[in-house]
């Protein structure tokens, strides 16, 4: 058993070893691009399509005036530019506050029972779009004035269905949200890559936007696991219907701040993935899909199982570590302890394991680099960055655990 | 279209980080098998050149011998080995021929210590433990621990540890010679064996001589007592 265990972990940490080096050599492939697409983006839009973004809400009274505030003063026409706000059944003043914009032009408010789930929402305005373009932008997020700009031009290109945008934190305060910060700034490379790839597999709530007509050819947003954003982007990959990313567009998003929370919103999304990774298996190692098929898909899927298993192990060393201190605390008590030991490089752990394991944090810290200044536009060392090298893995058994025990025993998860 | 080729160059990237780990991991444990043995010989060297003067005791007094009469290595070795034994890197023939090696080290120490201890009239400053590895010994643990923490605080207390269960003849004919049970952790103070868990207050009680012998903090006292 110890032997198996042994044999799953060296290919857990292959296999990481594997995607980390692969993403690296994307990079290196697509600088060029990158640098190309900055300089388009730079010359901004040739035309102005008309845009309609749908916010949902449900209870959202408190930042809902913030996030349709921050749509309005989008740098975009304003004949091209529409919100549609859909109450999603609030109980709190979310209706009172929205009706503000009762009057406005650009602003068309909607009002629905709540039925659990946001697609319907999404749905039922997109029922009423007209717009070239749609897209959604959630309650709890905000754009910067330039990203629809940004976002645009991708769509001179007749092959491209949809762009995402870059997510990032809005004011990140406290351990968890730095932590966060850090995180997306890793998602935002990795989205960049995987759009390089054609192998986006998911089209974030926050501003990912369509042509409208993917929706009048697939169909609208289904419920999905509550994760109908990656329903949506794997069942345009499955339709061979292009998605990019704009790693210039940048959207704001609140992160949870209390740990509760976080692992709700990571529950939702990883047993999200997985169960419609499991919907959409007929992808998987299939050529036709290109890297979304043979490569990203499984990989994701897998990497749910493996990293549980090279976290777990971690945390079998800490414990047993401890426990070691433990009874040796109980023997001698702090005798010796205080002692500063004569450093002999023999007691250095030079197994195979510990090895790879320190070049893939060489890896994952020089992608990190990446990142961040992909990011932020330079490299900045920040709180943010020794919070994840140094407590992410610990979080993520969190949700992984959860994740895969529910859909393994086909339990339901909720919303909020 | 998938790019094939991408895959293989990452895979053999990744293939080739892996061979370099398990090349570089072989060779620091080679080296490390080395230093073991290095020490092993040094060791083996001091216990001849102390066995050559102690034939010489006849000849001269007591007072000739210094306090670097005996190996000041064996410590340090004991505790190499340990570390070697709960890695993985090392394989089971290296460790076991390294720890034969050590226990009749061990040995030939103990018994020219013995001899010292008698001729020259010292009371006796040495332990010897007994623990094993095949079976759970949870003491052994805290036991280790205890005997480690005397010896830091006692640099020239010897302390003597032989795993119960290894196939040594050296170490069968010990067990006999002080009866000792298979109740471990086992140690031997002069001459009486104890069973299971001592503090180190309880050993400090047990060893007279301990009080004797210079701390590490260089508070007491003189060389062994004659």
């Amino acid at each position: 058993m110890a032997e198996i265990y042994s044999i799953f972990l060296y290919s857990s940490l292959f296999l990481a070893l594997f995607f980390e080096v692969f993403l690296l050599i994307t990079y290196l492939e697509v600088r060029e691009e990158i640098k190309l697409e900055d300089l388009m983006l730079a010359k901004g839009p040739k035309s102005f399509p008309s845009v309609t973004v749908i916010v949902p809400c449900f209870n959202e009274g408190e930042t809902v005036v913030a996030t349709v505030k921050s749509i309005l003063n989008l740098s975009y026409p304003k004949g091209k530019l529409f919100v549609t706000i859909v109450d999603d059944g609030s109980t709190d003043n979310t209706w009172r506050v929205i009706n503000k914009f009762k009057h406005h032009p650009q602003v068309k408010l909607l009002r629905k029972e709540n039925e659990g789930s946001k697609h319907t929402a999404v749905n039922l305005a997109l029922l009423d779009v007209t717009t070239d373009l749609v897209g959604c932008l959630d309650a709890d997020s905000f754009v910067t004035p330039e990203a629809l700009r940004k976002i645009v031009p991708y769509f001179d290109d007749e092959t491209v269905m949809a762009v995402t945008p870059s997510i990032k934190i809005h004011e990140p305060k406290g351990v968890l949200q730095y932590i966060q910060k850090t995180e997306y700034s890793w998602s935002i490379f990795l989205r960049r890559m995987l759009s390089s790839l054609g192998a986006l597999y998911v089209t974030p709530g926050p501003f990912s936007i369509f042509r409208t007509r993917v929706f009048r050819e697939l169909g609208n947003y289904k419920h999905a696991h509550f994760t109908e954003d990656m329903e949506m982007a794997m069942r345009m990959q499955k339709n061979h219907y292009r998605i990019v990313n704009s790693h210039s567009a940048h959207v704001y998003t609140v992160a949870p701040n209390k740990l509760k929370a976080l692992v709700k919103q990571r529950v939702r999304w990883s047993y999200g993935f997985l169960n419609n990774a499991i919907d959409y298996r007929a992808v998987f190692f299939n050529k036709k899909y290109g890297h979304f098929g043979m490569f990203i898909m499984p990989i994701a899927t897998l990497s749910a199982v493996t990293s549980l298993a090279m976290v777990s192990r971690v945390l079998v060393n800490l414990a047993s570590n401890l426990w070691h201190s433990l009874v040796r605390f109980q023997a001698v008590g702090f005798s010796g302890k205080f002692s500063m030991p004569s450093f002999d490089w023999y007691f250095l752990n030079t197994g195979v394991m510990p090895i790879v394991t320190i070049t893939a944090l060489a890896l994952t810290i020089l992608i990190l680099f990446f990142s961040i200044r992909m990011a932020e536009g330079k490299f900045k060392f920040s709180k943010g960055l020794f919070y994840y090298l140094f407590l992410y893995a610990f979080l993520t058994p969190l949700w992984l655990v959860q994740s895969i025990f529910k859909t393994i025993f086909r339990r339901q998860i909720s919303w909020r | 279209m998938v790019d094939s080729k991408k895959y293989l160059i990452a895979f053999l990237i990744t293939a080739a980080i892996f061979g370099t780990a398990v090349l570089a991991s072989s060779v620091l444990t080679e080296k490390k098998v080395e230093d073991v043995r290095a020490i092993e010989n040094r060791v083996a060297l001091d216990i001849l050149s102390s066995e050559t003067q102690f034939a010489l005791l006849a000849e001269t007094s007591c007072t000739d011998i210094g306090p670097g009469f005996l190996s000041q290595e064996l410590g340090p070795l004991g505790e190499k080995l340990s570390y070697a034994e709960n890695q993985s890197g090392f394989s089971e023939e290296d460790v076991d021929s390294l720890k034969r090696s050590y226990f009749l080290l061990e040995i030939k120490d103990y018994l020219l210590m013995k001899r010292l201890t008698e001729k020259c009239n010292i009371k006796p400053t040495f332990i010897l433990y007994f623990y094993s590895t095949e079976d759970k010994c949870d003491d052994c643990e805290r036991m280790g621990y205890v005997l480690t923490a005397l010896r830091d605080k006692y640099p020239d207390l010897r302390v003597y540890s032989f795993d119960y269960y290894f196939d040594v003849g050296a170490i069968k004919t010990l067990t006999s010679i002080y009866k000792v049970k298979g109740e471990l952790p086992a140690i031997i103070v002069n001459g009486l064996p104890y069973y299971g868990f001592k503090s180190v207050e309880e050993l400090e009680t047990q060893i007279p001589a301990l009080k004797l012998l210079k701390t590490a903090t260089g508070t007491a006292s003189t060389t062994p007592a004659r």
